[in-house]
């Protein structure tokens, strides 16, 4: 399977009278962005809103963040299952406007929602204050229970997205990329010298509020498949959860999956990169055995040598990547594990609810407890008092000068377990 | 630039006061330097001046550790100083204990730098070691030579506001920091390495766990006297004591004599890891009361505890659980509760 990529860089966003891109900027007709945005008998209201990099503006509470993208050439469409029916996506040519991004935000869901500052301290932990964000603020009709509101959110932002990417189907892209994986025994038999890795990659799929899609499956209802790598750039991969902001995955960073460019980009240099194997991360004992079985099987009948493990939240999931570590690892194929830690404010606490001594090779992308303060900035987009209750906030994280003392938990991406963001720890 | 203040905290037998018969005496300050601190005090050269120093005796210390505590806490506050040296308590176990707690007041309640020296096998090392920077020392006194030269440099480095990363017992604490690469290019980079045969460092540690054996079954459940405990955030209506969502700082501890069964009026989940709307219906799926009520009643289990305590797992640091367990667990005992359910989410 073969796909380009091919980048529209775009350098800043305004709105304008057509929805279009002109010299590396993201015009937006804000009434269509919020017609088609808003195209659900569920949402009562739709706002649009710009926030550009270094601009003092904070996004609060933050659910998801989508890029927008458009298939140009080959199967499917972006975000199968939900934007598109469900012909297999991964090749062909897709077209990404890199450099701008969709927010979504409204009206709380849950618990597990984040910030995006695009300016100070809180910018430096979160990769979405580099991106041009059109912010879409959707509400919904009264009466809906939190899981129908996370769906009617979900649904605008991709169709938002989804209507901008359009913008980037007849632009020229400034660079365009290409990634091909083969078929199993063509591709085992191209770099016959390299070390043959594949990637495992862990969904957040607890439930309640916490649920990934592939191809518009729940991933819970899932046993672990293979994947083409390819597949999650054009959207295959979609995220439904309000799990920790930090930690979470949005859409945008399975639509960059970046454990999946590192691989390919020592594809046929220092490694074979083989393919993908997606799992679940499911509640129960036997779901877990389950899915760490299968895994580890898929990943044997891959003929692999080694793997990266990537890990979405904490607590629970801890459970699943211990399990696919060990065994993994017992069938001679060396893992290494992305995840994050709990260490507590102080650093001074165990940092995962699990471990295995087989997990020598792990890489953090930092504790999640650690507190900063996020300075007041003029603007704010959404509901600034959701501080006090937002997973890593605490009554009294909002102060009265419009500052947030605050875990960084609340910092939507900033402690990523895909990889995608820099934070990571040490012990002193 | 005037030279920085320390205060070097000893016990009685460096402090010239006798040995283990003057253990017993309680803390005194004195002026300047003292034992130890003379050589202490030429490594420093220009940097520092020890303008006060703490002796007190270690039978003292241990056995009064609530006051001793806060003696010593207000004589060093007295003398205000920019650092705290320690011993150094080398393998002497109620000395390094004394150390390791004057360490502890002085990081948590002053915010000031703590350097020490201690054995690697004190005791007092592995249950202090975060608040101070702990220099490695020989297991007695005649490491006295080596042990002030490395603690007077920590000193130097820390008054001098550089970063210390070496010649110190790791605190322990997981701190972070921005890398150059990003984490999945680091994952692939330690791939490389892990495959090729290469050495690769862990960014991580795995710990080793804790296991708790589980007790022995009850004999007779008509008899037990049962709690109720759990992280699932089951609370009053109205979260009265602001249990956090997730990373959570306390527990709650509630009444359960005039609940028999929990509606939408009486409680709630303060849970923020998972969707809220069944545990706020009905709080009997997280806690249940409801059951256990109709169970005393019908003499299927002895009695219950009249409170249920509560906190929030999502996200909460172990240590912090760790404490909050041994604070219940005390008023279970108290109340002679025979076997606890714990519910989880």
């Amino acid at each position: 399977m073969r796909l380009e990529v091919g980048n529209i860089f775009i350098k800043d966003v305004q709105f304008g009278k057509k929805t279009e891109v002109k010299s590396g900027v993201l015009y937006v007709n804000k009434d269509e962005l919020c017609k088609v945005a808003g195209e659900d008998e569920r949402v009562k209201s739709v706002e649009v809103f710009l926030a550009r990099p270094g601009e003092s503006v904070r996004i609060i509470p933050v659910k998801d963040v989508v890029e927008p993208r458009v298939k140009v050439e080959g199967p499917g469409g972006i975000l199968p299952g939900f934007m598109t029916g469900v012909e297999q996506v991964g090749s062909g040519r897709t077209h990404v406007l890199k450099g701008a991004a969709v927010v979504t935000t409204g009206k709380i869901v849950g618990f597990q929602e984040g910030i995006i500052d695009m300016k100070g301290t809180g910018a430096e932990y979160t990769p979405f204050s580099r991106t041009n964000n059109v912010v879409v603020k959707v509400e919904p009709i009264d009466s809906l229970k939190q899981h129908e509101h996370e769906v009617v959110v979900r649904l605008a932002g991709f169709r938002a997205a989804t209507y901008l990417g359009l913008a980037g189907k007849e632009a020229t892209p400034d660079e365009v990329k290409t990634y091909e994986t083969k078929p199993l025994f063509e591709q085992s038999m191209k770099y016959t010298h390299l070390p043959k890795v594949a990637y495992v990659y862990m969904l957040q799929t607890q439930g309640l509020l916490h649920n990934t899609y592939y191809y518009g499956v729940d991933v819970k209802e899932i046993v672990p498949t293979f994947m083409y790598p390819t597949e999650a750039f054009d959207g295959a991969i979609a995220s439904g959860n309000c799990v920790s902001a930090c930690d979470k995955n949005p859409t945008y960073v399975h639509q960059n999956s970046p454990v999946i460019e590192d691989l390919y980009a020592q594809h046929g240099k220092t490694i074979n990169f083989l393919g993908c194997i997606i799992t679940n991360e499911n509640v129960t004992l036997m779901d877990k055995e389950r899915s760490s079985n299968m895994t580890a099987k898929l990943v044997e009948f891959l003929g692999a040598d080694a793997v990266i493990i990537s890990e979405e939240g904490f607590g629970n999931p801890d459970a699943d990547l211990v399990m696919n570590c060990n065994k993994i690892e017992k069938k001679g194929i060396r893992t290494v594990l992305i995840t994050d830690e709990y260490a507590g404010q102080d650093g001074g606490s165990q940092s995962l609810a699990d471990s295995t001594p087989l997990g020598d090779a792990c890489v953090t992308a930092g504790n999640a407890n650690q507190v900063v303060t996020l300075p007041k900035m003029d603007t704010v987009i959404g509901y600034p008092e959701v501080a006090n209750v937002i997973a890593g906030g605490w009554n009294g994280s909002l102060q009265a000068d419009g500052s947030i003392v605050t875990e960084i938990q609340v910092i939507t991406g900033a402690t990523n377990e895909l990889g995608f963001h820099y934070l990571t720890a040490k012990t002193v | 630039m005037s030279k920085k203040r320390i205060v070097h905290y000893i016990n009685n037998f460096y402090g010239g006061i006798g040995g283990e018969e003057k253990a017993d005496i309680p803390p005194q300050k004195h002026d300047g330097k003292v034992g130890p601190g003379m050589a202490l005090e030429k490594e420093l050269g220009d940097a520092a001046t020890i303008v006060g120093t703490i002796i007190c005796g270690d039978s003292y210390f241990n056995e009064n550790l609530e006051k001793a505590s806060a003696e010593v806490q207000a004589m060093i506050e007295s003398f205000k100083p920019d650092l705290v040296v320690v011993g150094p308590g080398f393998n002497a176990g109620r000395y390094g204990m004394a150390c390791g707690t004057v360490a502890k007041i002085v990081d948590e309640n002053l915010g000031l730098p703590v350097v020490g020296g201690l054995y690697e096998e004190n005791p007092g090392l592995e249950i202090f070691k975060r608040h101070a920077y702990f220099v490695p020392t020989g297991n007695s006194a005649p490491s006295m030579r080596t042990a002030i030269p490395a603690m007077a440099a920590l000193a130097k480095k820390l008054l001098a506001g550089e970063t210390v990363t070496e010649g110190y017992f790791e605190k322990g604490l997981r701190v972070n920091y921005f890398a150059e690469q990003r984490g999945s290019k680091r994952a692939v980079d330690m791939l490389l390495k892990k495959i090729g045969g290469q050495e690769f460092e862990t960014e991580y540690p795995m710990p080793a766990f804790d296991r708790v054996a589980p007790m022995p079954a009850i004999k007779d459940i008509k008899k037990a006297r049962i709690a109720l405990v759990s992280s699932g955030g089951p609370v009053p209506k109205g979260n009265p004591d602001h249990i956090e969502s997730s990373s959570a700082s306390k527990y709650g501890k509630y009444s359960l004599v005039d609940i028999v069964d929990f509606d939408e009026t009486n409680g709630e989940t303060a849970h923020g890891g998972y969707d809220p709307v069944y545990a706020n219906i009905d709080l009997d799926r997280v806690l249940p009361v409801d059951v256990l009520k109709e169970m005393v009643k019908a003499g299927e289990i002895g009695s219950l505890h009249d409170y249920w305590y509560s906190t929030v797992g999502n996200g909460t640091a172990v240590a912090s659980s760790k404490k909050f367990a041994a604070a219940i667990a005390e008023d279970l005992l108290a109340d002679k509760v025979d076997g606890v359910i714990l519910t989880s989410t």
